[in-house]
């Protein structure tokens, strides 16, 4: 008997991990990751914030600029996976031009759907609804939400 | 290639048929006999080692002590009780850096270490040195990620105390020349301090003819459960060291205002010890003996040799460090733009377990020029579906990531 005959096992729930994980990996993030959105530094931002993951060195650098309480502009660079970074990408688009106030409610939206609370995710959340698989991939939230701890902190300490 | 020890062996591989496990080098898979070992210590001989006066707890003594002269046999320790059981690698470590480094390293002294070494093979000794106000040396690599001999030569010095190195590194899987290295640490009146996680699993380890002042494993990592691991040491060192922790059994008597120390092992090992751990350890032990670390080393070497033609024939994949030849059963490697924490997922759905990230090894990822790598390690378990799964994976993920242009 070779080595691959005893391994012809019964297939298991991971292959509905395996259609999660391909569904996760959509083009929409890929593209993100690959052509970031709002990529860049501001000369002049009012915001400033670098957040790390020390277990896997993501890092995210986000620059927010405030026309009274609307976001005019968000940028961001930084280096890590595909689904940090494009979840850094799609928040910039999201987000700019929004209230502070509206800034929260997508930003507790789109937490909520990482974690998998609440009966599907938020249709406010747009093209940000492609990383709803990370739900199911409790090791990976850290990598979707960094951009987005980022946001909270600065949106804490503006004002 | 098949496995050297079959799956059905290990229960967890045995229920799942397909998972290629190839994270040994971060812990290994336990076969029955280990198992079975460690409940056979609970269900027939648990009392508290060297504490009761009765036939069970003696009974409790011998196996633990039958346990340290088996692991102590298999890493070529001569002096059973100059090898003493820990929590793992990285206290053994800390326990040098502590108790020796201490006693023995001043000001302006130096501590070497290399610049591939995991962080339990590093952050002791920079802190240490901090501590001790002593200079912290990294010696760098080869461009091939290999140990430089030549640099290490003219690194070292009167001031030099420590050289502290891995046997195998866990990212590179290159084997460091121990032999060579104890020569130019004891040249200049250093001790030679080894880090063996990564070696005791697949190479053969002899202390006593290695020269070296200080060795350390891991139990979790050969086969045996978590939670236990050695120090190997000079008796001389030992005894002439103060204790790292102190407590119960580790003492000879207790004044009111001062203690002296037990002898060894004992004087090392404060605490209800563990017991189980050291007979799991045994067993494992005893697993490896019967396969033959020749074999061990063989199998592995034809696995390695597989996977990296394999994966370096796939278009974007790189893989760090040298050729197959010179290292042991770890392949780190990066895909593309493909970032290792993403294919690692995309690895998982295919059944498929590497590890991603820094392994413990920032400073070598740095000097790499990288942040994370893939690494994918093999043991004794492991075979040609493995290879496939992986290869496997690694081209769908390459695929998946394909689709859209950079």
């Amino acid at each position: 008997m070779s080595a691959s005959d005893d391994r012809k096992g019964a297939p298991n729930g991971a292959d509905a991990h395996r259609s999660n994980v391909e569904a996760l990996y959509q083009e929409l993030i890929l593209d993100h990751y690959r052509r970031p959105r709002n990529r860049g530094k501001l000369e002049h931002p009012d915001v400033a914030l670098r957040k790390k993951n020390p277990l896997c060195g993501d890092v995210i650098d986000l620059q927010l600029q405030f026309d009274g309480d609307t976001l005019r502009e968000v940028r961001f660079t930084g280096e890590g996976c595909a689904i940090s970074q494009a979840s850094a990408s799609m928040l910039t688009q999201r987000l700019k031009g929004k209230s502070k106030a509206e800034a929260a409610e997508i930003m507790d939206h789109f937490t909520r759907m990482v974690h998998g609370e609440g009966g599907g995710p938020d249709e406010s959340l747009g093209d940000l609804r492609a990383l709803a698989g990370v739900a199911r991939l409790p090791v990976r939230h850290p990598c979707a939400l960094l951009a987005w701890d980022a946001l909270a902190e600065a949106l804490g300490s503006h004002r | 290639m098949m496995s050297a020890l079959p799956r059905s062996e290990f229960p967890l591989l045995a229920a799942s048929p397909r998972l290629a496990y190839l994270d040994s080098a971060a812990t290994t898979q336990k076969p029955r006999a280990v198992l079975d070992a460690i409940r056979d210590f609970y269900e027939n001989d648990n009392a508290n080692p060297h504490r009761g006066a009765y036939a069970l707890s003696v009974r409790a003594t011998e196996r633990y002590h039958e346990a340290r002269a088996r692991v102590a046999a298999f890493l070529g320790v001569g002096d059973a009780d100059s090898l003493i059981f820990t929590r793992g690698t990285t206290e053994s470590l800390n326990l040098v850096a502590a108790s020796w480094g201490r006693a023995n390293v001043g000001a302006g002294d130096h501590i070497v270490v290399t610049g591939s070494e995991h962080h339990a093979n590093f952050v002791p000794w920079q802190q240490l040195a901090n501590e001790r106000k002593a200079r912290f040396r990294i010696c760098e690599l080869l461009p091939n990620g290999l140990i430089d001999l030549d640099r290490l030569r003219a690194m070292l010095g009167p001031r030099t105390k420590v050289v502290a190195f891995a046997h195998v590194s866990n990212v590179l899987g290159t084997i460091a020349p121990v032999h060579e290295i104890v020569e130019l640490a004891h040249g200049v009146g250093a001790i030679a301090v080894c880090d063996g996680a990564q070696a005791a699993p697949h190479l053969t380890v002899r202390f006593d003819e290695s020269g070296l002042d200080f060795f350390a494993a891991s139990g979790h990592k050969m086969l045996g459960p978590m939670g236990i691991g050695v120090l190997a040491g000079r008796r001389d060192l030992f005894e002439a060291m103060p204790p790292f922790l102190t407590g119960g059994d580790m003492i000879e008597f207790v004044e009111d205002d001062h203690s002296t120390w037990n002898r060894l092992p004992h004087k090392f090992e404060a605490g209800t010890p563990n017991a189980a751990g050291a007979v799991g350890m045994a067993a494992a032990v005893s697993v490896l003996e019967s396969i033959g670390m020749d074999t061990v080393r063989a199998h592995e070497r034809e696995l390695v040799a597989a996977a990296y033609h394999r994966l370096a024939a796939i278009e974007g994949v790189r893989i760090y460090g040298p050729g197959p030849d010179d290292r042991s059963g770890v392949l780190s490697f990066n895909v593309g733009d493909v970032h290792p924490h993403d294919l690692a997922t995309i690895l998982d759905s295919h059944h498929v377990c590497i590890r991603a990230g820094h392994h413990c090894a920032q400073p070598l990822m740095r000097r790499l020029g990288v942040s994370a790598t893939a690494r994918a390690s093999f043991y004794v378990y492991n075979d040609d579906a493995d290879i496939d799964a992986l290869v496997n994976g690694v081209m769908a993920a390459r695929e998946m990531f394909s689709r859209v242009g950079v």
